[in-house]
């Protein structure tokens, strides 16, 4: 497809006569939604535990594939509310970075607790991984965009860890998910070393 | 009991001295109030949240709570936008809608049957709130209360969209879609909340 001399020039006038954008009276509200869905892809950490959420959840099939996606965001804002209003939490790096061991070795033992377990062992994390977004969050940022992009960002991880657990339902997939445990639990070791 | 009620109490005169001015935050089209109205519920997301929000109960809730919902939310809207129009400045305690968020959120992801009139209560109590906010923002921002009837409008509009949408619902694991959403929805009121309280926002 060649492309036609009138667009090439109608593409160049559009960009040589743009006006400057004009936000409306919501001045920085773009930045805290993009800044909020960046936030918790920003650390290896937080992504590998979030996406064993989603391998766990599928494995575990209905309903904890989605009582785990539920439960993770509930009690990650209840710690992100817990740091934003200055309650301190003890170890919060040492708990994520167990969380990773613990939620990846799950992974890779095709573990099946009893559903409650597996939910408050979840809920247990999100707490520290909460509570870490909560302390970090600048100052300056629209706090409702902010919030939004944080929770789509981090659904959108879980999201991406059920996909790619689908794999379960084939022999390959169910060997490729738990050497994917292992390694997200090797991962969680080499964050608690650093973190101690 | 009475313990309670003092708690209560003084939890409540904490949050009214606390108050701030109502922030306008309203959005202009260059096409008249009423596109402004309809406008600012799609760019102003702490009134589309929770609209949405009250939606996805209703439609969880049955056809008859759908149906008090999709009358009631704009009318209650209107009203509390007129109410807030004519007090002028309202002041509020910061963060007011953060609780709203959170709430209905919660009820929409833990999918609790809740009757057509507790439904419609809520949706009272929505539009009132918010109505009267927008209101006030209109009235502070100097501009034309005609924006009260794009808003009022543009949320029956979205309420029978997305009510519909949820009452539809037949597979399970879409009602399970909608709960997550809902836990999404109490999960950033939940932030905001935080948010607020630590001064931030």
């Amino acid at each position: 497809m060649k492309p036609q001399p009138v667009n090439v020039l109608l593409l160049l006038a559009g960009v040589l006569l743009a006006p400057p954008a004009l936000a409306h009276v919501q001045q920085g509200q773009a930045a805290g939604f993009v800044y909020g869905l960046l936030h918790p892809v920003s650390g290896a950490d937080h992504v590998l535990a979030m996406l064993a959420v989603g391998l766990w959840g599928a494995q575990l099939g209905a309903p904890a594939i989605w009582l785990l996606p539920v439960t993770f965001p509930l009690l990650m804002a209840c710690g992100g509310f817990l740091g934003l209003v200055g309650v301190p939490l003890p170890g919060v790096e040492i708990g994520i970075a167990a969380s990773a061991i613990l939620l990846g070795s799950m992974v890779a033992a095709q573990a099946r607790p009893p559903l409650w377990t597996a939910a408050l062992a979840v809920g247990f994390f999100a707490l520290f991984h909460g509570h870490a977004h909560g302390t970090e969050l600048p100052a300056g940022q629209s706090g409702l965009l902010y919030s939004i992009g944080f929770v789509v960002a981090t659904g959108g991880l879980h999201a991406t860890g059920i996909a790619i657990g689908l794999v379960h339902r084939w022999p390959w997939g169910r060997t490729a998910l738990r050497a994917a445990g292992l390694a997200i639990a090797a991962a969680g070791l080499y964050f608690l070393r650093r973190a101690l | 009991m009475t313990a309670r009620r003092v708690r209560s109490g003084l939890a409540g005169a904490a949050l009214l001295l606390g108050c701030a001015a109502a922030q306008a935050h309203l959005a202009s089209t260059g096409l008249g109030p009423v596109y402004d109205g309809i406008w600012h519920l799609f760019v102003s997301f702490d009134d589309l949240l929770p609209v949405l929000a009250i939606a996805l109960l209703a439609g969880l809730n049955g056809a008859r709570a759908a149906r008090w919902t999709l009358f009631v939310l704009p009318a209650a809207w209107w009203a509390g936008g007129a109410v807030g129009f004519h007090s002028g400045a309202v002041s509020v305690p910061a963060g007011i809608t953060s609780p709203s968020l959170l709430l209905l959120g919660l009820l929409v992801a833990l999918d609790r049957r809740l009757g057509p009139s507790i439904t419609a209560a809520l949706a009272v109590a929505l539009g009132l709130l918010h109505g009267g906010l927008n209101g006030a923002g209109i009235a502070l921002a100097g501009r034309e209360a005609s924006g009260l009837v794009g808003m009022a409008g543009a949320i029956f509009v979205l309420a029978a969209l997305v009510s519909a949408a949820a009452l539809s619902l037949r597979r399970p694991w879409t009602r399970i879609a909608v709960r997550v959403a809902g836990s999404w929805i109490a999960a950033t009121g939940l932030l905001m909340l935080g948010w607020t309280l630590s001064g931030r926002a």
